[in-house]
């Protein structure tokens, strides 16, 4: 390796006046820098619209779990008194499913045409940002599972009165879902057809979601009092807010590299 | 801005078994260029990544301003902007919707200046078409209407002329040289030279292979 270029400062160099883009001192970059959290506001902003400009990954999972819910009561029985006992089961087995199989994208076509690594370089929190791309992908896998899976539970021979538990199990279930998911989709960023190991590393993780997300559904099916499962999920979700997206913005940044 | 300095000392990067930076120095103060040139797969690269802070060097010290990049890295990475081999663009965004986004999240922009910017290098008749429909080259001029957005001292460019025409290769040159006027710190990654005027700041550093 050969080295012609080293150099000293240039006592003749021009500074400050100039007719080219200003470049700010130091201070004012502060001082017209957006704060994290409306960089995260803006990259939810993005990822929101850029979703809506690619419908079909948007219906994707919508639509596994309505396909898989459906196909339930053919290969069993159509009879709801047989049906009623797994509602709670398939829906959320059904939810679980769909909520993965969007995960793969979650970051990866960001690294391939260069935005995330623009995004690690941008000088605001990666954590702040990752949890907006996370945020965006609940706002459309999670929230449309949770408005569809009372149709679900109720095809399944679910009473209307359990629409409620249903909607805010499988609400709050699948926040925990896509903090969960967003750590494996970034371990997994620099990896080809990354969906089984993504799968391997996320399911085990998102067994207690399942486990008390499926009672919470059964309890409200059952019309008994369904908070303590809820409330589980709910710590669940909160504990993926505060170290998931840490964990993501660290696994990102090592497959950066 | 005087005191603005990009400077490597001893710089040392493995990738697997191949030792692609052996032993890089290099210092680039405010109002100068420095020129990487270098076959494929000599580090040129690999060397802009680490500058940037996106590859850990195995030995060696990257210092900014003197002092190192990693000690404040989120400070180092909002006084700089690195273009690398593809515009990071999203193909489903028009131009302008790109650029919003990705300095939006760095800095306020008001219309006028993205406006200004997206005229400067000639994408005022494109700039709300989707990306996806654009060539390579109003692609690559897209993103270096987001270089001068950022207004940053520190400009790091991997083939920032790539598939650009001729006039093209002229705009590159000559956003390099308003950036030094002003006092800004650019190191470019080329395999021909850059069409910058101010011949007296640029420097020039060829890396090689083993």
């Amino acid at each position: 390796m050969t080295n012609s270029g080293a150099m000293g400062r240039r006592d003749d160099a021009p500074v400050r006046e100039h007719e080219g883009t200003p470049i700010p001192a130091r201070g004012d970059h502060e001082r017209s820098a957006v704060s994290a959290l409306s960089a995260a506001r803006l990259m939810l902003a993005r990822d929101l619209k850029l979703a809506f400009r690619k419908r079909s990954q948007l219906v994707q999972p919508l639509a596994f779990f309505a396909i898989v819910t459906t196909l339930f009561p053919l290969g069993v029985s159509p009879e709801l008194t047989r049906l009623r006992p797994m509602a709670a089961g398939v829906v959320w087995a059904a939810a679980l499913l769909s909520s993965l199989l969007a995960l793969e994208l979650l970051f990866r076509d960001d690294a391939q045409d260069g935005t995330l690594e623009q995004y690690a370089l941008c000088g605001r929190s990666l954590t702040w940002l990752l949890a907006a791309k996370t945020a965006a992908h609940w706002l459309l896998t999670g929230l449309p599972l949770a408005l569809m899976a009372p149709l679900a539970g109720l095809a399944l021979g679910a009473p209307t009165a359990a629409v409620p538990g249903i909607v805010a199990s499988v609400a709050v279930g699948t926040v925990a879902l896509s903090l969960i998911g967003a750590i494996g989709a970034a371990l997994t960023l620099g990896i080809r057809r990354s969906g089984a190991l993504l799968s391997l590393l996320t399911l085990p993780l998102e067994i207690p979601v399942l486990i008390f997300g499926a009672r919470a559904t059964e309890l409200a099916i059952d019309g008994r009092a369904y908070g303590a499962p809820l409330q589980l999920l709910a710590a669940l979700a909160v504990l993926g807010l505060t170290l998931a997206p840490l964990a993501a913005a660290a696994a990102v940044r090592i497959n950066l590299e | 801005m005087s005191d603005l300095c990009l400077k490597g000392e001893n710089v040392h990067l493995w990738r697997g078994d191949h030792h692609v930076l052996r032993g890089v120095r290099f210092q680039v103060a405010g109002g100068e260029c420095l020129q990487l040139t270098g076959a494929n797969g000599a580090g040129k690269t690999t060397l802009l990544r680490t500058a940037c802070g996106l590859a850990y060097p195995e030995g060696g010290e990257i210092t900014w301003c003197g002092e190192n990049i990693r000690k404040d890295m989120h400070a180092f990475h909002a006084q700089l902007a690195y273009l690398g081999h593809e515009p990071p663009l999203k193909a489903e965004l028009t131009a302008r919707e790109n650029l919003c986004y990705w300095v939006g999240v760095r800095r306020d922009l008001e219309r006028e200046e993205l406006d200004g910017a997206l005229e400067r290098v000639g994408a005022d008749d494109w700039a709300d078409r989707p990306v996806r429909t654009l060539s390579a080259g109003q692609k690559r001029r897209a993103a270096l209407a987001g270089l001068t957005l950022m207004r940053v001292p520190l400009w790091l460019l991997d083939e920032p002329t790539t598939n650009l025409d001729a006039e093209g290769q002229k705009l590159v040159g000559s956003l390099i040289d308003e950036h030094l006027r002003a006092g800004g710190v650019a190191i470019a990654a080329v395999h021909h030279g850059l069409a910058v005027s101010m011949a007296s700041a640029l420097k020039r550093m060829e890396l090689t292979l083993d």
